[in-house]
């Protein structure tokens, strides 16, 4: 790591660490009861000590999220590219998928459950719902972004709308298709954690959370959630990596190598 | 508005795909309760006509949501706790309060990043990073642990929509802020503008735009907090409540209802702030 990138991430970091000292300094001073903060300590040994557990927890959600997330952004991007041809479908569905996109889709999380039952599957359906229109409306933005200039010289190669797209329109549309990728991690995340609260079966993240807030133990809720905040924290790092490698070309990446 | 036949087109062939759906959906289990009632030999047509009708439907046709909307919005009276817009108003409220809360400390956070570059350098990162962090669930959490304090009623719900409205609005804001270009902050200088009169006169009209896209998501996102908190929580009511409600004793007709009530208030916020900013930018002669 060059020194300068060690520049940048020290005043975070530190940042970061007094808050925690602040926090175990508080609730150790004040004798903040378990329940309502336990010290960042006290998560740490409920962590280290419930490991098997979490892990498990993760396993499911993460099916569910993850499978969520590949369908549902695949099938956005399959449709824009079906409508691409048809002015008039996507001034229909563009509008459409930008209302969709203000809306709480999260509430469809009973009806899923009802439709594909408490396990994974029911979660991974949220996801798709969830994800699918934030990556419609970015393709299809992606998709006309390509330049009149590079489109009139495949014109004139006498290039096929098929190689259009892939040569062309496509990788011109990637910083749009990424820019969803990235948003629909945290909307995966989400809507896997808040389906499993209508009904999941003993294991999940979001089922931990509420059932050891019911139990009053809210350092294995701390526990969960700095799983839950690593894993979407990681996922988001993954795709933002995989984007930097397909668009090494793109203008907001070439400043920052000079 | 030379969208609206595409968008009436699309929303057609969507309600008829949905007619479509309910009846297949539906048949099977009709079928079945056709069979449980001695009936064996029921034409299709009946069936698929009893199936877009049922009580508990899979999938609810869509002239049913319609008819629950209506008796529970119209011909229930507000005070009662059948009333959907019983329920709205209270969902309403949380949102409100905590999109207030959320957007008010979303600035006051962002004019602080924008002006003390240590602040900027190490608590900007971590709020980006919170964005990239299910949030969401926090939500159980904060409703007990405010519940300690005697904290009751919309308040919790409230603090919960408000954290989620938060994040958006400060990284929303910051950027704002930070878009004049150096020739117009340099010419600031040159006038030996003091840093309030750059702030009133060329930073927070400059943000307008970018205040305006971030107070949308925030809105939309309050109400999503609002409404996950209200399933946490469900004794006070609110659309969330409903939902719950719904999906425990299977009234699909309700839980659809409850969907598209909430569906209709986050689109009324959004546009109403959409509002706003045509209005602010037409007013600041924006040539929009």
């Amino acid at each position: 790591m060059s020194p300068r990138a060690l520049g940048n991430l020290a005043p975070p970091a530190l940042f970061g660490a007094m808050v925690l000292v602040a926090w175990e300094a508080i609730v150790r001073f004040f004798h903040v009861p378990v329940v309502i903060l336990p010290a960042p300590t006290a998560i740490f040994v409920r962590f280290t000590h419930s490991i098997p557990t979490l892990a498990a927890d993760f396993m499911q959600t993460i099916q569910g999220a993850l499978a969520g997330y590949i369908i549902g952004s695949a099938a956005g991007l399959l449709v824009a590219i079906a409508i691409d041809r048809s002015g008039f479908l996507q001034r229909g569905l563009l509008p459409l998928g930008n209302l969709v996109s203000a809306l709480p889709i999260v509430g469809v999380a009973p009806i899923m459950v009802m439709w594909f039952g408490f396990d994974w599957q029911s979660k991974a359906a949220v996801v798709v719902v969830m994800t699918f229109f934030p990556m419609l409306v970015n393709a299809v933005a992606g998709l006309s972004s390509a330049g009149a200039m590079e489109c009139d010289l495949m014109k004139t190669y006498g290039a096929s709308y098929s190689q259009t797209l892939m040569k062309l329109r496509l990788p011109a549309a990637l910083p749009f298709i990424f820019n969803a990728l990235k948003l629909n991690t945290t909307l995966a995340m989400i809507g896997a954690i808040v389906a499993e609260f209508f009904g999941t079966p003993t294991v999940g993240m979001g089922f931990r959370i509420s059932t050891e807030v019911g139990h009053m133990s809210i350092d294995m809720v701390w526990a969960t959630i700095v799983v839950a905040a690593l894993a979407g924290s990681a996922f988001f790092a993954a795709v933002a990596l995989a984007e930097r490698r397909a668009t090494f070309w793109h203008a907001s990446y070439r400043q920052r190598a000079g | 508005m030379k969208n609206s036949l595409p968008i009436a087109f699309i929303v057609a062939v969507l309600i008829a795909l949905w007619y479509v759906a309910a009846v297949f959906m539906n048949l099977s289990l009709q079928r079945d309760l056709f069979a449980n009632g001695g009936r064996a030999d029921v034409s299709f047509g009946e069936t698929a006509i009893a199936a877009l009708n049922m009580d508990r439907p899979k999938l609810p046709a869509p002239h049913q949501i319609v008819g629950e909307l209506y008796r529970t919005v119209l011909d229930t009276p507000v005070t009662s706790k059948r009333s959907l817009v019983h329920h709205a108003l209270v969902t309403l409220q949380e949102t409100l309060l905590g999109f207030a809360i959320g957007a008010a400390l979303g600035i006051g956070l962002a004019v602080l990043i924008v002006h003390v570059g240590l602040l900027e350098k190490s608590m900007m990162p971590w709020v980006v990073a919170s964005q990239t962090i299910p949030i969401i669930a926090l939500a159980p959490m904060i409703v007990v642990i405010l519940n300690q304090f005697d904290i009751t009623g919309i308040l919790p719900k409230a603090v919960i929509a408000a954290y989620l409205s938060f994040f958006p609005v400060t990284v929303g804001i910051v950027k704002g802020l930070r878009s004049p270009d150096p020739l117009q902050m340099d010419l600031m200088r040159t006038y030996s503008a003091s840093r309030a009169q750059t702030f009133f006169k060329l930073r927070a009209p400059a943000s307008a735009p970018f205040f305006f896209a971030s107070m949308k998501v925030a809105v939309a996102a309050a109400l999503v907090g609002a409404v996950v908190a209200e399933v946490t929580k469900s004794e006070d009511g609110g659309l969330g409540a409903r939902l719950l409600a719904g999906s425990y004793y299977g009234q699909t007709v309700q839980i659809w209802a409850a969907l598209f009530a909430a569906a209709a208030l986050s689109a009324t916020l959004v546009s109403l702030i959409g509002l706003a900013d045509q209005l602010v930018a037409r007013r600041m002669g924006a040539a929009r």
